[in-house]
């Protein structure tokens, strides 16, 4: 359903994104992950069309992105950043309903769908007419979540979604979200730092270095059969810290 | 497209505001007087305006209008119809290129630019340099020459001395005077400067009140320097049409005032403060036998005249300052290489001097309201701009992203998200011009435009402090009060969700 071919980016000398060939299957959760400034951040803001991609192209259920239609095919699109991205003016209700509200939907339905994704998010309906600045951040994540789903779109992106969330709440959210991807069966890509994260949601992870894609498959194929040294490397680097934690358990 | 037709829209009707006050002016037949900003002028210039409403025709007096340029700009294009004036700045000043030698000569010039001039009225007006009686005597100083062996006396002319040719340029050439330590100030403030020993020499005019009052001494013009300063009546030929009645009472003013009379109407009003207008009054029923029924405004009259001058000069320059100042701040902050540009020229605009601003405009604009309007639009835009391109560039970028990431066009993403958020920065803008436009206002009375800064030129002219204090007070009241209206509107449009404390409310986790 999403087809990117050698799609590149550029900013000034740097090349953020090299010649990159994507495809993700409708229904799959595709992640990706790699290190700080890997390109995967790049890759997820081209295909929300946030920005052009230098050369290639982008083929979104048959249609091509460009300047033209992305408007268009972002209300297809649902997107969710670290932070939430909330309007601080606007209340819960106000920042779900935006984008319904201004294409002028029947408030019958507004009002349904916003039910509908509370009830799916576990957001107490009391919430609904509070700020941003009055939530806490899982509530703010929650809340994103549905503005994400409001217009039902057929892909989700989320970069960093949990990133900002302490580790309990983190750990909470991420059982929840993996529940509403299958409940809902939508498309997902969704970008992480965190491998164990990564292996929790995704069908397919997709691990980039410097701007290009190093491995893509199950998390399984990746831990088995690395394609170069760096793929193990990074997936020992974040396993480390767990095995000294189950070795200091040994001890008490 | 929408939004160009929109500001075309605003763009004729500011026009529109600002060319009205001079239509009407012109369609009904009146008569309008000015005057330059010392007392014997408006005096003068009273009297002008009681005899041209002697005739029956309504006659308005643009007081203290400013300096000669100023007036005899005014008078050519048409924007005054007479003022007093003096031949000495004729020949000198104004015509000083033509070098006309006879009264023939001078009158035939000023034909030619379709002015008329009345006989003199009967003094002599001339420059002389004066400083305390005492001081010249204890130095033994009676002749301008003099001041050639004592280059440690401070000197300080009026500004518009310092700069004519046939000023203090001319004046030290001529004697070669030493004197290094000289400066610039307002003519009445020189007095009061020579009254505290800070100057110790000036220019005076042979006619001011105070030359007996501060008990000065006016020395000999030994080099016959100075020129004979004929007070005349300049006055536009068309009046002669439109008029005559009024053309021939100016006319009848001719030899009937000589020196002694002028400086004692002008000890009237510097040293007794009687108003202007009763002084022209008595001298014209002791002179011309002239009944002039005239009203002198009470306090309170020229409170609310003045309070309501400065209302429409703030009212109409900053609301068009507003409605222009926030789409160019859109414009800057969402147009990369327009950015740069538009707040560059505004931070330009700013860096002239205000004064400086009021006078540019009287090229274009001429005198009174519309120029002093203009001049505070070009000086409310830097703020407003500023603040509304700052609070739009302040979003964070998420916002600004997930906006786009909705879906949301760019003009929608402006109204719902960006234009809210900036809400505050664009107010406190608004707020910083509204403060300096009401102070920056006062100054609309130099150009003729009235307002509280009126009774702070009267006040200076006349070293009243009292006057200025009329002026200076209910300006800064309105700056506060001003500043609180704005302080309420702030409170009603910023965004709820904005006025939160991000800090202490928090919700339970999850």
């Amino acid at each position: 359903m999403l087809i990117l071919s050698q799609v590149s980016k550029r900013y000034g000398d740097v090349l953020a994104l090299a010649p990159t060939d994507l495809q993700v299957p409708g229904g799959e959760t595709l992640v990706l992950i790699g290190p700080s400034g890997c390109g995967k951040s790049t890759l997820l803001r081209l295909i929300a069309g946030l920005i052009q991609p230098g050369s290639g192209s982008i083929t979104f259920e048959e249609t091509r992105l460009s300047s033209e239609n992305i408007l268009q095919i972002r209300q297809q699109m649902g997107y969710v950043i670290q932070e939430g991205g909330l309007f601080p003016h606007l209340t819960v209700h106000d920042n779900v309903t935006v984008m319904a509200r201004y294409l002028r939907r029947d408030v019958g339905w507004i009002d349904c769908r916003l039910n509908e994704l509370a009830q799916l998010v576990r957001l107490p309906e009391e919430m609904m007419n509070r700020f941003p600045a009055e939530l806490s951040g899982g509530q703010r994540q929650r809340v994103s979540l549905m503005r994400a789903l409001m217009l039902d779109p057929d892909l989700l992106l989320l970069d960093e979604p949990l990133g900002a969330l302490d580790p309990m709440i983190r750990f909470q959210l991420q059982k929840e979200l993996k529940a509403i991807f299958a409940q809902l069966g939508k498309t997902v890509v969704m970008v992480t730092h965190d491998i164990a994260e990564a292996a929790f949601f995704g069908h397919t992870l997709v691990l980039m270095r410097d701007g290009r894609i190093v491995q893509t498959g199950p998390f399984k194929e990746l831990a088995q059969t690395p394609a170069e040294p760096f793929v193990e490397e990074f997936i020992t680097a974040q396993r480390e810290p767990m095995a000294q934690l189950v070795e200091a358990l040994k001890w008490t | 497209m929408d939004v160009k037709q929109r500001i075309g829209v605003v763009l004729l009707v500011f026009c529109a505001l600002l060319v009205h006050p001079v239509v009407r002016a012109e369609e009904a037949v009146s008569i309008t007087v000015g005057s330059k900003g010392f007392t014997e002028s408006v005096i003068l210039g009273e009297m002008l305006r009681h005899l041209a409403r002697q005739t029956g025709i309504e006659a308005h007096h643009q007081r203290q209008l400013g300096g000669t340029r100023v007036l005899w700009n005014a008078l050519l294009s048409g924007e005054i119809d007479a003022y007093p004036e003096y031949t000495g700045t004729l020949l000198q000043e104004i015509l000083v290129n033509e070098n006309l030698q006879t009264e023939i000569e001078l009158k035939q010039a000023l034909t030619r630019r379709g002015l008329r001039m009345t006989p003199p009225l009967g003094f002599n007006n001339t420059y002389a340099i004066g400083m305390k009686a005492e001081l010249a005597e204890r130095l033994n100083l009676r002749t301008i020459s003099d001041l050639k062996n004592h280059p440690e006396l401070v000197l300080g002319f009026s500004n518009e001395f310092m700069d004519r040719a046939d000023g203090w340029p001319g004046l030290q050439q001529g004697y070669q005077l030493p004197q290094h330590n000289v400066r610039g100030l307002d003519h009445d403030l020189a007095y009061r400067g020579i009254e505290s020993g800070t100057l110790h020499v000036t220019d005076l005019y042979a006619t001011d009140a105070e030359i007996d009052y501060y008990k000065l001494l006016a020395l000999e013009d030994d080099l016959n320097y100075f020129p004979v300063y004929n007070a005349v009546i300049l006055y536009r030929a068309d009046v002669e049409q439109r008029a005559p009645e009024v053309a021939a009472m100016f006319n009848r003013l001719a030899g009937r005032i000589n020196a002694p009379t002028m400086s004692r109407m002008n000890a009237q009003v510097k040293l007794n403060g009687e108003p202007e207008s009763a002084v022209a009054a008595g001298f014209l029923k002791q002179a011309l036998n002239l009944d002039v029924d005239y009203q002198i405004q009470t306090a309170w009259e020229r409170f609310w005249q003045h309070t309501g001058e400065h209302l429409v000069l703030v009212g109409i320059s900053l609301t068009a300052a507003i409605i222009f100042a926030v789409p160019l701040g859109i414009l800057a902050a969402r147009r990369e290489h327009l950015g740069p540009i538009v707040l560059g020229v505004a931070g330009i605009l700013q860096t002239i001097p205000s004064l400086a601003l009021f006078v540019f405009m009287i090229p274009l604009l001429g005198i009174g309201g519309p120029p002093a309007i203009m001049a505070l639009f070009l000086y409310s835009l830097l703020p407003i701009i500023r603040n509304t391109y700052a609070g739009l560039k302040d979003i964070p970028p998420a916002i600004v992203e997930s906006a786009q990431a909705l879906g949301l066009p760019s003009r929608a993403r402006l109204y719902i998200v960006e234009l809210p958020l900036a809400t505050r920065a664009i107010l406190a803008g608004i707020k910083t011009s509204a403060v300096i436009n009401v102070g920056t206002a006062a100054l609309s009375a130099l150009i003729g435009a009235g307002g509280y800064g009126q009774p702070i030129l009267t006040g200076i002219r006349l070293d009243d402090i009292g006057l200025i204090l009329q002026g200076a007070i209910p300006a800064a009241v309105l700056a506060l009060l001003v500043q609180g209206l704005f302080e309420l509107i702030e409170r009603g449009l910023l965004p709820k969700g904005l006025r939160i404390q991000t800090s202490g409310i928090k919700g339970p986790s999850l």
